[in-house]
């Protein structure tokens, strides 16, 4: 009854695919007028915190070794941490830019955690691939989040910011459970699944 | 030649347009994305052959949750968003 892994990286790209649109059109018309009505700014924030929420019952149910439950938890933290400092920010709650330090904090966790918990090479098949550029991505990608810490307004980071998260679930949603990457597949990762 | 009804069109008022542009475009985009995504990889939509498949093998297909994200994007936050664009633009006018 359960689905497969894969899907559930489908439906958590299709929520961070609406937090990076969320993110790219706060970017375009600038945080005063995305501001205009109140609920929007809880939107893009109240979405990340919630999937940090649902990663929980992932660890739970997804867990086949003892590291993918840390890496699944470890998320799950990170992800309610800097979307729910997102969410006291926009609310007036917290007032210390510092907090919005989760977000680089999360990126760095996620990448290091993708890294660690793949123990196959890139070109294992295309699950192994993705695990590796997204761990990278995320890593390399925590520069852009510290540096918007630092300048709040800024169009071209915060564009940068949102093109990463886009970036993110477009990688996700090319996530199979069992598929080649680049013609290359393990004979040990076993038959390809569809 | 001038004539009274002719305004000169200000940088800034590119911009707001280019802006609202940009905005209106990205929900429309991203459907279209999912779409030719399906149109590339039809055997990625269980949608088309959907006889002894799963229920979450029917409710999630990847190029479909793409095009209901850009569709949900257009509706709920672009266009409620374009309106406010206008509001503002016209109060700083």
């Amino acid at each position: 009854m359960l689905p497969h892994a894969e899907m559930v990286h489908w439906a958590f790209a299709a929520g961070i695919l609406l937090v990076g649109l969320c993110l790219l059109c706060e970017a375009i018309v600038g945080q005063e007028v995305w501001r205009m009505r109140p609920w929007r700014k809880y939107l893009w924030p109240g979405i990340a915190f919630g999937m940090g929420v649902l990663l929980w019952p992932v660890m739970a149910f997804f867990t086949n070794s003892s590291i993918h439950m840390y890496a699944h938890g470890s998320w799950a933290e990170v992800l309610m941490l800097a979307g729910g400092a997102e969410l006291g920010l926009v609310r007036g709650r917290l007032t210390s830019p510092l907090w919005r330090l989760t977000w680089p904090l999360a990126f760095a966790v996620t990448g290091i955690a993708f890294i660690i918990h793949e123990q196959n090479p890139w070109f294992f098949a295309r699950s192994a691939f993705l695990h590796h550029l997204l761990g990278w991505t995320f890593l390399l990608g925590a520069v852009i989040p510290l540096a918007l810490a630092w300048k709040p307004r800024s169009a071209a980071l915060q564009t940068c910011f949102a093109l990463t998260i886009v970036a993110v679930s477009v990688m996700l949603f090319t996530d199979r459970d069992v598929a080649p990457i680049f013609g290359h597949l393990s004979p040990l990762a076993g038959p390809q699944h569809r | 030649m001038e004539t009274p009804i002719t305004r000169h069109i200000t940088a800034t008022a590119v911009a707001r347009s280019t802006r609202a542009r940009a905005v209106s475009l990205i929900g429309p985009t991203t459907v279209a994305c999912g779409l030719i995504w399906a149109i590339l990889q039809p055997y990625r939509l269980t949608i088309l052959h959907p006889r002894g498949q799963g229920v979450w093998w029917l409710l999630l297909e990847p190029p479909l949750l793409v095009a209901a994200a850009g569709v949900i994007f257009a509706l709920v936050v672009a266009r409620p968003l374009l309106t406010d664009l206008e509001a503002h633009n016209a109060a700083s006018r």
